[in-house]
């Protein structure tokens, strides 16, 4: 379609987000990018959320992306603008998160002649991006942005970012359809080839002692593709395990699922890992937190592998059955041949067995800990708001570190869409912004950063946002007044040695709240934990709730460095002792 | 069923492995020429460099050209070692970049014809026996004189990697010499 009437480049770019859909636009304006906030400010179809830095700008628009499965969007200036929101780009394209990243430019006859706030953005981002884009000329603008959209969604999704040199703002350009616009050489798969699939189901059939493990993959195919997900794990009867990204694919309260996995997953998750006859993989990428030790990684497998991405296939672990395509389609592909083959032979009674092992794994209850009267533990915290809000539309996002681990043990993720946590990149700092974005998504609904004292304060400006743009987000601080996980790490393996892990300083976070028109709460004792939280979720407004808990408490179980699956670490109040132990060695390899 | 990770990849009894897990790989390396056709576009070469220095691949030779009738489209030609899981994962993650339009692994897919031109400048003394030798073993390699002076010769001569190699060393025996190559080119064979 032709042009609509004459626009400029700052036009252009607001009409193309209104034609892919937009809603909400995370930015921080400057002098690169004026034209565009003068552009916005003469419409009202695009909101636009005015952030505090712009790293917090990107991980909200993931939060946002990751809660309503839309593409997230950020507009930032040049130079600082761009270089501020490279941490969060990494992280969305660590973690598969689509985003457009809209970045300011210096005018084209300036690039390249160091002049005020530029950078070589596309250089910077390169590698930190799916695939980024320099507008050059006027008449590919609107082309760009189209393309940028396309890129940013299909396949495995990812975050892409397009330079808008200011000339090009002001110019006058033509505008095209989304429609009209595809990459040519873009062609990711989405079928899964008819010979894998029935060889997977003559796998999976005649499986003795099989597992599914879940990732963050099935959640980006969307809900539907989680319920094929559930539907088709119910329909074997088999366990199932989820990455930290892949929570909420299958319902927590199932019989089947037997929680998270890898370093810090359950007992019963990690074992029947290691100890399966068949695994199949759904969009997951057998990440080193997952696998552990390689060569001792399900020594008696064999592997499905579904995965849209063909690299992810045979990276870190080589496969039998790669399956290439969209984990939905592939689930429909999968279960159609599954529902066939209704008179097969099974070996009920091997299953039976697996069954059984699996739930002597999991009477060991690897997730107890010693409660205390006086002192409130980070997991009895958890369980606290896990109870009183599991009645609710709840959505988590989290920091990075101990709390982290924590929530995703004891809080119970029912649906897909409702966690949110830096899985690849592990950025701290990012569950405060990425709840914001949560929030924009779902005005009204009960979302909650669970957080610890030290990332709440890598990006704790955000408050002023939540603030200003009324997003009532709630702050749950496990304060245990140290950077809990390299504490854990320092006294498992650095012989206690606290080096710069104790968090000093800290400032009366009630206070802080206050000073910026927020609530602030806080619980000293586990007595007065659940009036926090009855507060903290009934107030219409953004808390910070700071729950001083027990500074030395650990994350158990866990796999020690240099150790597989069936060697683990477990809690002082898990029944019988874990295998594991911290080798020497061990020890100088993280 | 013995594992095929155990079998392809043994850690060292000197690391005990970990979280980060280090490989000692103790499986052979390949050595791949790729064509990778890719939109003629500013940085789409820094993408494919980019993506093998972040990710830790040799590149053992790298050419690149606009190779149709309307520039649109440029040939990377790459030669490349891993072992076969990186020789695969090069593929794949070239696959990744969105301005790359097709991957041939020519030395998977073959059979293929890869030329390289090497430019050589030989210098020796002034009417020197070297100088005739210089000239009779360029004439056996096929090389080209373009251009001479008195005490010097600048040879062009193509062939494969490994011919271009042995002119070059039997050159550095007969004077100074001075060399630029183009890298490797290649082209599947038939049609």
């Amino acid at each position: 379609m032709a042009s609509l009437k004459p626009m400029n480049g700052a036009e252009i770019v607001i009409q193309s987000l209104i034609d892919q859909g937009v809603e909400v636009v995370f930015g921080y304006p400057g002098g690169a990018v004026l034209p565009i906030y003068d552009a916005i400010f003469q419409q009202s179809s695009v909101r636009h959320v005015l952030v505090r830095h712009e790293q917090g700008a990107v991980h909200m628009a993931e939060g946002y992306a990751r809660s309503t499965g839309k593409v997230g969007v950020v507009l930032v200036t040049s130079g600082p603008g761009a270089t501020n929101a490279v941490t969060g780009l990494t992280d969305a394209l660590m973690d598969s998160i689509p985003i457009v990243c809209l970045t300011g430019q210096v005018p084209t006859h300036l690039i390249g002649n160091d002049a005020f706030q530029e950078c070589d953005t596309t250089g910077i981002t390169r590698p930190c991006t799916k695939h980024n884009y320099l507008v050059k000329e006027p008449k590919d603008l609107a082309r760009i942005i189209h393309e940028a959209f396309f890129v940013a969604r299909k396949g495995r999704p990812g975050p892409v970012v397009v330079d808008l040199p200011k000339d090009i703002q002001f110019a006058d350009c033509p505008y095209v359809m989304p429609e009209s616009v595809k990459p040519t050489t873009y062609r990711p798969a989405t079928r899964g080839k008819i010979q894998a699939i029935e060889k997977a189901v003559d796998l999976l059939s005649n499986a003795k002692k099989p597992i599914f493990y879940g990732g963050g993959g099935i959640i980006n195919a969307g809900p539907a593709a989680c319920k094929k997900f559930t539907d088709f794990v119910r329909a074997t009867g088999y366990p199932c395990t989820l990455t930290l990204m892949g929570l909420g694919a299958f319902p927590a309260s199932d019989k089947q699922f037997l929680g998270m996995l890898g370093m810090h997953g359950t007992y019963e998750a990690n074992m029947a890992m290691h100890d399966c006859d068949v695994m199949i993989a759904v969009g997951s990428r057998f990440d080193d937190r997952i696998t552990g030790r390689l060569d001792a990684f399900a020594p008696d497998a064999k592997i499905i592998h579904i995965d849209i991405d063909p690299s992810s296939i045979n990276k870190n672990v080589a496969v039998d059955i790669p399956i290439i395509g969209n984990v939905a389609h592939v689930l429909g592909q999968l279960t159609g041949t599954w529902d066939k083959r209704k008179n097969r032979k099974r070996n009920l009674k091997e299953l039976k067995a697996w069954w059984k092992q699996i739930e002597d794994w999991r009477s060991r209850d690897c997730l107890a800990y010693k409660k205390n009267s006086e002192i409130i533990k980070p997991q009895y915290a958890l369980e606290r708001l896990q109870a009183l809000t599991e009645k609710r539309d709840t959505f988590i996002t989290t920091e990075v570190g101990q709390h982290q681990m924590w929530a995703a043990q004891f809080l119970k993720f029912e649906k897909p869409n409702h966690w949110m946590t830096s899985g690849g990149l592990g950025t701290m700092g990012y569950g405060l912004p990425a709840a914001l974005g949560v929030q924009t998504g779902h005005p009204g609904k009960l979302v909650i950063d669970i957080a610890g004292e030290a990332s709440f304060m890598m990006n704790m400006q955000e408050i002023s946002t939540a603030v200003q743009h009324h997003l009532p987000v709630k702050v749950f601080i496990l304060n245990n007044e140290y950077l809990g996980m390299v504490r854990q790490w320092q006294e498992l393996l650095h012989g206690g040695r606290y080096s710069e892990s104790y968090a000093a300083a800290l400032p009366d976070f009630v206070k802080l709240a206050e000073s910026f028109g927020a609530v602030g709460l806080r619980a000293n004792k586990p007595s007065e934990i659940d009036d926090v939280i009855t507060e903290m979720v009934e107030v219409d407004n953004v808390v910070i709730a700071d729950i001083v808990v027990d500074p030395t408490e650990n994350v158990y179980p866990m796999i020690p460095s240099g150790s597989p699956h069936n060697e683990m670490l477990l809690g002082p109040a898990a029944k019988g002792k874990g295998s594991g132990k911290v080798t020497e060695k061990g020890k100088v390899l993280v | 069923m013995a594992k095929k990770v155990a079998s392809q990849i043994k850690s060292s009894k000197s690391q005990p492995g970990s979280a980060y897990f280090m490989v000692d790989s103790d499986q052979r390396i390949e050595q791949h020429t790729m064509a990778v056709m890719v939109i003629n576009e500013p940085g789409v070469l820094a993408r494919v460099i980019g993506l093998f220095s972040g990710r830790g691949y040799n590149i053992e030779s790298l050419t690149v050209a606009s190779v149709t009738h309307d520039d649109s489209m440029s040939l990377i030609t790459i030669v490349t070692s891993g072992t076969p899981m990186v020789i695969e994962q090069i593929r794949n993650q070239l696959e990744r970049l969105v301005p790359v339009d097709s991957i041939k692994d020519l030395t998977q897919e073959g059979p293929y014809v890869e030329r390289e031109l090497a430019m050589v400048k030989v210098v020796t003394k002034a009417k020197s026996p070297e100088r005739a030798e210089v000239l009779r073993c360029a004439d056996i390699f096929g090389a080209k004189v373009v251009d001479t002076t008195t005490r010097s010769f600048v040879f062009a001569m193509t062939g494969n990697t490994d011919k271009v190699e042995s002119f070059i060393d039997l050159m550095r025996e007969l004077g100074r010499t001075e060399v630029a190559r183009s890298g490797v080119v290649a082209i599947g064979r038939g049609t």
